[in-house]
C-alpha cells in the first residue's frame, strides 16, 4: 500500500526547543568561559605537552589492548554455548554502570601492592608489580573497555549469517580469511575510536592510578591547575586542548560508524566446525576472572566492616543519592523533550556531550561561577547538572527509537482522536514509554551516582559525594573504610538502576 | 455530503485523483486492487495525508486544512485501534473527550454502547484480555460513542475470520447506519461490498470513480474492474 503518510505532528515540540537551548547554553557557555580565560597554545609548558602526549598514548594503547583481548573472547562467545553464557554476556554490559572508583579499588585488591597478584609473585620469589603509573591506567581502562569491545565485536560475529559458516565449512574454506577478517575490518575501527574517546575523557582513573610526570593526563593536569596551583588561565588552556582533541575524535567516531553497544541479539550462537573448545574456554575463563575478581574482592573486603563506617560516609551517600535522583529526573525530562521534538538539532545535542567530558564542563562552569560565588556552595547543583548532560547521549539512544515506535503504532489513532500536546503526552506517550523511561532514569541515576569528576573541582570540606568521600578515604590509606564505602556505592548504583528499571515496568502492559 | 473537489494525491511514483460526491447516510464501499490507493484516499479524507491539489468538503465546509482530530470524522484502521494500556471504558471515553476523567453520565453512556455491540460488562478489561472480534467491537463502540457523522473503515475487520467479519459488517450496518452516519469502507473483497454497501467507489489506475450502485456495478463491471475481480 502506498502508505507514505505525511506525519501530522501532534506531539509537543516547544519543550524540546527549550531543551535544545538549555543543552547548548550549558555545553557552550563553559566552552566560551574557557576560551575567555585561556592564554593561547603558546603558553603550554613542557609538562603540559607531556600530558597531551600521555593522554593520547594511553588512550591508544588502552584501545589496542582492549580490542586485542576482546577478539578471541568474542570469538569464543560467538561459537560456544554453555550454561551461564547469557549471564556473562549481560554482565559485559555492567561495567558501564559500575562506579569507576569502585572498580579501581577492586583492581587495587587484585593488582595492588598487597593484592592477589603480588602475593602470588612474592611467593614465587618474583619482584612486585606496581599498579600505579601508566600501566595501572591502562589496566583500569582495559577493565572498563574490554567488555565494551567484546560486546561490539560479538555483534559483528553474530551478524555473520550462519549459512555463510555452513558454506565455508562445506567448501573447507579458511573462515578467518573469507568471513572473520572482513567482519573485523569493518567493526574494529569503530570500536577503536569509541574506546579511544572514552579513555581520552576518563578522569577518575588518572586521578587515582596516574600522576607524576609520566602518567598525567590532560584532565588530571586541569584538576591540578585548579586544586593545587590555582592557575586558572593554565587550566583554561589545557581545557581548550582537551576539547579540541575530543571534538576531532568524536567527529571521527561519528563519521566512522554509529555503534550500538546496547544492541540485542547477542544470544545467538553460530554452529561452527573449527577452533579448539579448550582454547575458547580458556579465553572466556580468563576474561571472566579479570572482570569478576576485582568486584568479588570489593565485596569480600568491604562486607565485614560495613556497619563501622563513619557517619560522614552515610551522609555523603545520602547526598549522592539525592544528586543522582535530581540528575536522573533532569536527564529524562531533557531527553524526553528532545525525543518528542526530533530533527537534526536534537541529533546534534544528543551527540555533543560525547565530545565534552564532565571535568571539562566543570572547569568551564567553575570559571563562570568563580567571580560571583564560592564554587563549593554550588558544588551539588553543578554536579547534578553536569551529570545529566553527560548521561544525555546514552539516554537519548534508548528513548528516541522508542518514541518513534510509539508514534508509528499509535500516532494515527491519537491524531484521529484529536489527542495533541499535553493530552497526548499524558494519555498515550508516557504510559507507552514506561519501560524506556525507567531504563533511562536508571542509567542516568547510576552514572551520576558513580561519577567522580566535576565534584572534585567544586567540593571542599563537607560537600563530598560518596565517590569523593571514598577517594579521600583511599588517599588517607583508610583502606578498610574505603572498601566498605565501595560496597555501599556499588550497592546504591546498581540498586538505583534496578529500582528505576524494574519499578517503572510493574504493570506496564505490553 | 462529502465532496472531494478535484482532489489530487501525489507521492513518489504514485498518484491518485478523485472528483466525486458521497451522499449523506448509508455505507459506501471502496474497492480496487491493492496498492491502488484505497487506504490513501481514506487517509486524505481523515486528514493524515495532505493532498497536493484540490479540496475536501463535509457538509459544505472546507475541511482540507483541519487536523484529523477536528474533522467530524472517525476512522478505524487495520490494527492499533485501541490503546493497550487503557481499559475498555477509558478507550471509549477518548471517543467523547480528550481526557481520561469520567464525568457524570459517562458510565451510563458507555454501558449502553457496550450493550449495543455485545460487550456488556467488559468495562474494566484491557484490550489484551479481549479476542480479536471483541477488540473490533470495542473500537466500534468508541466510534458510536463519539457520534461523529462520517465514519471511515480501513479494513478494520480484515484479520477476522469470514463469519466474524460478516457479523461485524452487519453490526456496523445496524448500529452506525441507524445512527445516521455516513460510512466509507475500504475492502478488497467485493462480497463485503455486496453484503452491506449500497454504493461502491472503484479506485483503479490512479482514479477514484464516482460512487455507483453496488449491485449493477458488480453484476456488470467495467473491463478493468472485471480483470481485478477475475470474473
Amino acid at each position: 500500500m502506498a502508505r507514505s503518510v505525511v506525519p501530522v505532528n501532534g506531539t509537543l515540540r516547544w519543550p524540546g526547543t527549550i531543551a535544545v537551548g538549555l543543552a547548548l547554553v550549558f555545553l557552550f557557555g563553559p566552552l566560551i568561559a574557557v576560551l575567555w580565560r585561556a592564554e593561547g597554545l603558546a603558553s603550554l609548558s613542557r609538562a603540559d605537552l607531556s600530558a597531551v602526549w600521555f593522554t593520547i598514548w594511553q588512550a591508544a594503547v588502552s584501545a589496542v589492548v582492549s580490542i586485542g583481548l576482546a577478539i578471541p573472547v568474542a570469538r569464543a562467545l560467538a561459537r560456544r554455548q554453555f550454561r551461564g553464557r547469557q549471564v556473562l554476556v549481560t554482565l559485559l554490559g555492567a561495567p558501564f554502570l559500575l562506579p569507576v572508583i569502585v572498580a579501581i579499588l577492586g583492581l587495587l585488591a587484585v593488582f595492588g601492592r598487597a593484592g592477589i597478584v603480588n602475593s602470588f609473585l612474592g611467593a614465587l620469589g618474583l619482584p612486585d608489580v606496581s599498579i600505579y603509573g601508566a600501566h595501572g591506567v591502562i589496566i583500569a581502562h582495559v577493565f572498563f573497555n574490554l567488555p565494551l569491545a567484546v560486546r561490539l565485536i560479538l555483534q559483528g560475529w553474530v551478524a555473520i549469517p550462519s549459512e555463510r559458516f555452513r558454506l565455508a565449512a562445506g567448501l573447507n574454506a579458511p573462515i578467518w580469511r573469507v568471513l572473520e577478517r572482513p567482519m573485523l575490518a569493518s567493526v574494529v575501527p569503530g570500536t577503536f575510536v569509541v574506546i579511544f574517546l572514552i579513555c581520552l575523557t576518563s578522569f577518575a582513573v588518572a586521578l587515582t592510578l596516574g600522576g607524576g610526570p609520566r602518567a598525567t593526563t590532560i584532565e588530571l593536569a586541569i584538576y591540578q591547575a585548579f586544586r593545587l596551583s590555582f592557575d586558572l588561565a593554565g587550566a583554561a588552556t589545557l581545557t581548550l586542548v582537551q576539547i579540541a582533541i575530543c571534538a576531532v575524535v568524536a567527529l571521527l567516531a561519528f563519521a566512522i560508524t554509529a555503534l550500538d553497544a546496547m544492541g540485542r541479539g547477542l544470544d545467538r550462537v553460530v554452529a561452527r566446525w573449527d577452533g579448539s573448545v579448550w582454547g575458547d574456554f580458556a579465553w572466556i575463563t580468563a576474561a571472566a576472572l579479570f572482570l569478576l575478581l576485582p568486584l568479588v574482592m570489593v565485596i569480600l573486603r568491604g562486607l565485614p566492616s560495613i556497619l563501622e563506617l563513619p557517619s560522614s560516609v552515610w551522609v555523603a551517600a545520602l547526598r549522592s543519592v539525592m544528586i543522582a535522583m535530581v540528575s536522573a529526573g533532569l536527564t529524562v525530562a531533557l531527553a524526553l523533550a528532545l525525543a518528542l521534538r526530533g530533527g537534526w538539532l536534537v541529533v546534534v545535542v544528543g551527540t555533543l556531550p560525547l565530545a565534552f567530558s564532565g571535568l571539562v564542563l566543570g572547569a568551564g562552569l567553575f570559571l563562570i561561577v568563580f567571580p560571583f560565588v564560592n564554587p563549593s556552595n554550588v558544588a551539588l547543583p553543578v554536579t547534578a547538572l553536569v551529570n545529566s548532560l553527560m548521561a544525555l547521549p546514552f539516554v537519548m539512544r534508548a528513548l528516541v527509537p522508542s518514541v518513534a515506535q510509539v508514534e508509528a503504532q499509535y500516532g494515527q489513532l491519537a491524531d484521529g482522536l484529536g489527542l495533541r500536546g499535553w493530552a497526548r503526552l499524558r494519555i498515550v506517550l508516557l504510559p507507552r514509554l514506561r519501560r524506556p523511561l525507567g531504563f533511562s532514569a536508571g542509567v542516568a541515576a547510576a552514572l551520576s551516582m558513580g561519577d567522580l569528576g566535576v565534584i572534585t573541582l567544586f567540593a571542599t570540606g563537607d560537600r563530598a559525594t560518596l565517590p569523593l568521600e571514598m577517594y579521600r578515604l583511599m588517599g588517607a590509606y583508610q583502606m578498610q573504610a574505603a572498601a566498605s564505602s565501595a560496597l555501599v556505592l556499588l550497592g546504591l548504583s546498581l540498586g538505583l538502576f534496578w529500582i528505576c528499571d524494574r519499578g517503572w515496568r510493574i504493570d506496564a502492559d505490553a | 455530503m462529502l465532496t472531494l473537489d478535484h482532489l489530487k494525491l501525489t507521492f513518489a511514483n504514485f498518484s491518485l485523483s478523485a472528483d466525486l460526491v458521497v451522499p449523506i447516510g448509508g455505507i459506501t464501499a471502496i474497492v480496487g486492487p491493492s496498492g491502488g490507493g484505497k487506504s490513501t484516499l481514506l487517509s486524505a479524507i481523515a486528514g493524515f495525508v495532505q493532498p497536493s491539489a484540490g479540496r475536501v468538503f463535509w457538509d459544505g465546509a472546507d475541511i482540507t486544512q483541519r487536523p484529523p482530530g477536528d474533522r467530524c470524522v472517525s476512522i478505524l484502521f487495520q490494527d492499533n485501534n485501541l490503546f493497550p494500556h487503557l481499559s475498555v471504558s477509558q478507550n471509549l471515553l477518548l471517543g467523547l473527550r480528550r481526557s481520561l476523567r469520567f464525568e457524570s453520565g459517562d458510565e451510563d453512556k458507555i454501558a449502553q454502547i457496550l450493550d449495543k455491540v455485545g460487550l456488556s460488562g467488559f468495562q474494566s478489561r484491557k484490550p489484551a484480555a479481549l479476542s480479536g472480534g471483541q477488540q473490533s467491537r470495542a473500537a466500534l463502540a468508541r466510534v458510536l460513542l463519539g457520534g461523529r457523522p462520517l465514519v471511515l473503515l480501513d479494513e478494520p475487520f480484515a484479520a477476522l475470520g469470514p463469519a466474524l467479519r460478516d457479523e461485524m459488517l452487519d453490526l456496523c450496518a445496524e448500529t452506525l447506519a441507524t445512527q445516521g452516519c455516513t460510512i466509507l469502507m475500504v475492502t478488497h473483497d467485493p462480497r463485503d461490498a455486496a453484503r452491506v454497501a449500497g454504493q461502491t467507489i472503484v479506485v483503479l489506475d490512479g482514479v477514484a470513480h464516482a460512487p455507483a450502485e453496488t449491485g449493477p456495478l458488480l453484476a456488470d463491471p467495467p473491463d478493468a474492474l472485471r480483470t481485478y475481480l477475475g470474473g
